[in-house]
Parts: C-alpha cells; sequence; structure tokens
C-alpha cells in the first residue's frame, strides 16, 4: 500500500475515534442553546444561540440546590475516604503483618459488590439511623465504592516508594503517626489529587442510592433531578432544559479531566491491577 | 560475619526481618504492629458497616416476610422466597419464588445478553482504539483528551443525551441514518422492542470503550520496543506480528480490564433505568430487584433477588479469576 493511502486511512481512524467520543456532548451542547420550535430541528451546526434554557434550569425550581448537596456530598466523601485510605494505605503497604493479603483480597471485592447487594440492608439502617432523606446517608453510603478504591490506589502508590525515605525518621524515633503526616503526606500530593478526583467523579454521578435514600426535591442530587426533570404531560419532555442542566453538571467534570488528564490515566491503571 | 550484622543498623534489621515475613521481635516492630491495626481500624468498621453488614441483613430480609411498612416486624420464613411448592391436593400444585418467576429469569437473561454484547463490542474497539493511540502522530494528546469526555460524563447525563439523540421523531441519529440511505423510515430505537437493547448497548458501548482503550494502552505501553524492531528486521507481517506478539504480551492486560468492566455490567442499574424505563426487553436484575424492593412493596422479595445477583457476580469472579488465572493477590515488595 502506499504511504499516503495509509497515512490518510490512518487519520481518518483518528477523525472517527474524535467525533465518536465527542460529537454527543456536543449535540447535547447545541440543543441547550435553542429554544421554542427550533429545538425540533435536526441541525448538525450552531444555527440558535439563546440562553433561555439556562435561565430556566437555574432560576425555576430547585436545580441549583441540588448542584449545592452534589457539591457537598462529593467533597465530603472525598475528604474522609483520603484521610482513612492514607493511613490504611501506609499500614497496607509498609508494614507486613499476618492477614495483610487477605485483608487486601476482601477489599478488591468490596469495591466490585454490587450496590444492589447492600441496598436493602443500608435502606433499613439509614433508615433506623434517622438519616433517611438527608445527605448524611450518601455521605455514608458511598464510602463503600470511594473507601476501596482510593485504598487500593494509594496502596500501589506507597508500594512503589523506596525504603529509604523512611528510615531517618524511624532511627530518630517518629512515631508511624509521624511518619505519614510528615514523610508519607508530602509526597504523596500527586497520588492524593489523582484518587481524590477520581473518588469525586463518582460521588457526582452516583445514581442508584441517590434514587433511594433520598425523596425530597431539595435534598436530591444532580443526577437524580435531572433523571426526573419533566414537563407538565408524559409527551412534554422539556430537553433543552435537560440538556442545558446536563451541560451544566458535565463541563466542570470535563474541565477537571482535561486539566488533570494525565494523572487520571495513570490513576485508572493503577486502579486496574497487575494480572 | 557477626561484624557484618553489627554494621547493619537495627532499624534496617527490624525492617527486614519484617519484609521477610519473620516474627516481630524487636520492640520497634512490635509498635509498628500496633499502629498497623490501629490505623486499619478505622477504615476496616466503615467497610463493615457499608458494605459487610448491609449484605448480611440484605440476605436476612430475603429469608423473611419483611415488607417496606414493617422492615422490624420481619418474620424468618426459611427459603420460601426463593422457592415454594403450593399443594393443592389430588397431586396437583404449583411451584412459586423467585427460582420459578419468569420475570427474574427474563431479566437475568437480559442481563447476560447486555453483559456479553456489550464487553465484546467495546474490547473490540477498545484494542482499535489503543492500537491508533499507541501510535506516534501529530495531535496525539488531543485525541487522548477527547477521548475521556464519554468516560467524564455522568451516565445519567449521557443516558439523556442518547435519549435524545435515538428520539423518534426529532432524533439526529434516525436523521443520519436515513439521510445516508441505511434507514428508510424512522425508528423509535428506545421505546421500539426490536431495538430497546440494542440502543442501551450503543450507550454503553460508547460510554465505556474509552475506559477499555485506557487500560489496554497502558498494557500497550509496556510492550519493549526492541521487540517490534526485532520482528521488523525479519521481516514478519504487522498483522502477524499483532497476533503474535503484541497480543500475548498484552493478554493480561485485556483480562483485567473485561473483568472490571463485566462485573460493571452485570450490575447495570442507571442506564436502563433512565434510558428504557418499565421496558421488559432491557429490564436488568438490579432494575428487577429494585423494582420490588421500592415500587412494588416486595421488600424481601427484591432481597431474595438482590441476593441472588450477589450470588451470580460473586460466581462468575471466581470461576473467570481461575480460568484466565488473573493474579490479583496484590502481592508486591
Amino acid at each position: 500500500m502506499p504511504y499516503v493511502v495509509k497515512r490518510t486511512g490512518f487519520y481518518a481512524l483518528v477523525v472517527f475515534i474524535v467525533l465518536f467520543s465527542v460529537f454527543p456532548f456536543y449535540y447535547a451542547i447545541l440543543t441547550s442553546l435553542k429554544s421554542g420550535t427550533a429545538l425540533f430541528r435536526v441541525n448538525y451546526l450552531p444555527v440558535d444561540f439563546s440562553l433561555a434554557n439556562y435561565t430556566s434550569v437555574l432560576t425555576n425550581g430547585v436545580f441549583p440546590t441540588n448542584i449545592l448537596n452534589s457539591v457537598i456530598v462529593a467533597v465530603v466523601v472525598v475528604a474522609i475516604s483520603l484521610f482513612l485510605a492514607v493511613t490504611a494505605a501506609y499500614a497496607l503497604s509498609r508494614i507486613n503483618f499476618a492477614g495483610r493479603g487477605l485483608l487486601l483480597l476482601t477489599i478488591l471485592a468490596v469495591s466490585m459488590f454490587p450496590q444492589i447487594a447492600v441496598l436493602a440492608g443500608l435502606f433499613e439502617m439509614v433508615r433506623a439511623a434517622g438519616v433517611y432523606n438527608t445527605l448524611f446517608s450518601l455521605i455514608f453510603a458511598y464510602m463503600i465504592f470511594t473507601l476501596p478504591f482510593t485504598v487500593w490506589v494509594l496502596t500501589t502508590f506507597m508500594r512503589d516508594l523506596p525504603v529509604e525515605i523512611e528510615e531517618a525518621a524511624i532511627v530518630d524515633g517518629a512515631s508511624p503517626f509521624t511518619i505519614v503526616m510528615r514523610v508519607f503526606l508530602p509526597l504523596m500530593w500527586p497520588a492524593l489529587v489523582t484518587t481524590g478526583l477520581l473518588a469525586f467523579i463518582a460521588a457526582w454521578n452516583e445514581f442508584l442510592f441517590a434514587l433511594t435514600f433520598v425523596s425530597n426535591n431539595s435534598t436530591r442530587t444532580v443526577p437524580v433531578a435531572i433523571a426526573l426533570l419533566s414537563g407538565a404531560s408524559e409527551q412534554e419532555i422539556p430537553w433543552g432544559t435537560i440538556m442545558a442542566a446536563s451541560v451544566i453538571v458535565t463541563v466542570p467534570l470535563i474541565v477537571l479531566v482535561l486539566i488533570f488528564q494525565r494523572k487520571i490515566i495513570s490513576g485508572l491503571t493503577a486502579g486496574g491491577v497487575k494480572g | 560475619m557477626a561484624n557484618v550484622q553489627a554494621g547493619v543498623p537495627p532499624t534496617e534489621k527490624a525492617l527486614e526481618a519484617e519484609r521477610a515475613g519473620a516474627r516481630p521481635r524487636s520492640d520497634l516492630s512490635r509498635q509498628r504492629l500496633r499502629s498497623a491495626w490501629l490505623f486499619l481500624a478505622p477504615m476496616i468498621l466503615v467497610l463493615t458497616l457499608v458494605a459487610g453488614w448491609p449484605l448480611v441483613k440484605t440476605i436476612w430480609f430475603s429469608l423473611t416476610d419483611a415488607s417496606l411498612s414493617d422492615l422490624e416486624g420481619a418474620k424468618f420464613v426459611g427459603l420460601r422466597n426463593y422457592y415454594e411448592y403450593v399443594d393443592y391436593g389430588d397431586g396437583e400444585g404449583e411451584y412459586f419464588g423467585l427460582l420459578f418467576d419468569p420475570q427474574w429469569w427474563n431479566a437475568v437473561w437480559n442481563t447476560v445478553y447486555y453483559s456479553v454484547i456489550s464487553v465484546t463490542i467495546e474490547t473490540i474497539l477498545g484494542l482499535a482504539f489503543a492500537l491508533v493511540l499507541n501510535a506516534e502522530f501529530k495531535g496525539r494528546s488531543v485525541v487522548r483528551a477527547a477521548v475521556l469526555i464519554p468516560w467524564a460524563i455522568p451516565t445519567i447525563v449521557s443516558a439523556k443525551m442518547w435519549a435524545w439523540m435515538m428520539n423518534d421523531q426529532f432524533g439526529i441519529l434516525n436523521d443520519m441514518l436515513m439521510s445516508i440511505g441505511i434507514l428508510s423510515s424512522p425508528v423509535a430505537w428506545t421505546a421500539d422492542p426490536d431495538t430497546a437493547m440494542w440502543a442501551v448497548i450503543i450507550v454503553d458501548v460508547w460510554k465505556t470503550t474509552p475506559f477499555m482503550a485506557l487500560l489496554i494502552l497502558a498494557g500497550l505501553q509496556m510492550v519493549p520496543g526492541d521487540v517490534y524492531e526485532a520482528a521488523k528486521i525479519d521481516g514478519i507481517h504487522p498483522v502477524k506480528v499483532f497476533w503474535k506478539v503484541t497480543l500475548p504480551l498484552i493478554r493480561p492486560a485485556i483480562l483485567v480490564a473485561v473483568i472490571f468492566r463485566a462485573l460493571d455490567a452485570l450490575r447495570v442499574f442507571d442506564l436502563i433505568y433512565v434510558l428504557t424505563p418499565n421496558n421488559t426487553q432491557t429490564k436488568s436484575m438490579s432494575v428487577f430487584a429494585q423494582e420490588n424492593l421500592f415500587q412494588f412493596d416486595k421488600f424481601a422479595y427484591g432481597s431474595a433477588a438482590s441476593t441472588l445477583l450477589f450470588l451470580v457476580i460473586a460466581f462468575i469472579t471466581l470461576f473467570y479469576i481461575k480460568v484466565a488465572r488473573l493474579d490479583l493477590g496484590g502481592r508486591g515488595k
């Protein structure tokens, strides 16, 4: 095959990959900027530029509160899981104790738990603890997927750090807690940013628990709010508003992902076990 | 020898003994061991509360007559939610329970069908994407960034976006396919029983192929470049190199990516719940369980479905790990 044909074919493939990945979101933005009957004409390129859908979703109803709820839940979940995970990861990666392998395997198993398997039990706990319909229920429940994941990734990261960095501190008689806080934490910022970001995205996107443990419109998080956005009747689905809401909750994520692209890729692949 | 031993600082000796798995002898080792459990305790407690205990409770509820309005008064009924034979007398009777519920088996079939097809497509497409992204070309970092977008978008948002694109009257997908002549009349993708499952699969493939591609790409980047050079010097055809060299080397990465995706696919809920609500053609095991738990007021029955789903997934995972001989022990130095 001549070089030119090969090269063109290759770039055609590249263009296909980019279009495949980007087009649906591009089309959502395009739709969100349409208003009235323009919505029902198919366009491939932007023709309208109306912010009506955005003002409507941000001023009518409780959508801003939903965004705030999502931010609160995700931030608190990330903070708690990182704090618990850093100390746990230190113990799992730097100290050899009986049962370590089994514990690691259990953590991995929990991260693969189907959420539905704990839903009934968690629901009872949430009701018994009196946190049904509050954000606390979600903060608690989300630990099931953020904690095993952060522990796992941070353990992998800490295991690869050289022994020498700890030795001086041990000779000086530093306690293990001091070692974690003074020696490891400063070295771990890149790993913490990555895992924190991935945990944030997971908490931000969660749907099943948020749908089950909260029934109050103003306590809902954004995924449930968007899923339940509806018009006056079954036939009048407000596509423009739904797309505007979707764009609002997705743009911050995409910006974060693009900024931390390299770190995310390394975090994702560290989360996948070495075969 | 004794002199050499004495020259080693005590900490290093203790650390080494620890690493060798020896029984802790020094105070230092003992102190470290104590703090290890102290550090692990909060995490273990949280995981027990959020995963272990609720799982036990779910299994317990599946053996009771619990209802949503009366969880505390649940009474043990044995396996009746799973299996029950009601004798009508005269040698006639009927079987009830989850194991004889055609709707449950329909949900099992839907889930397995969806998982097998979508994970297969995603693996093949992900491999293709990874091979492209592994090549050197201008703008590669832009393409890599673009590929991350579907992964970052919340599942609910992608379900809504695609529901709009697949709209029967105003959707762009029908418009595209009709203008290039693949379709002659519009299709109601998410509502039509023949296409509903494919609609779900299309959205899932779109959303998770990037994740697959990135995991496989990580495997590809670990293949040393001189392998390819050697093959090139020997004049071996690139296609043969792919099958005989690349594929065996990245097999572990692919197997791990497949198990992660498969576990995700088997518990699918969000996408199906939002894209094709109340559709028996796409109802998955998780949707079936959630409906029974919270919409049909059959809490115990829903718990039984949740328990079976857990067992099915646990069984598939163990089987897969055994067959693929994955090393999931996480044992490293």
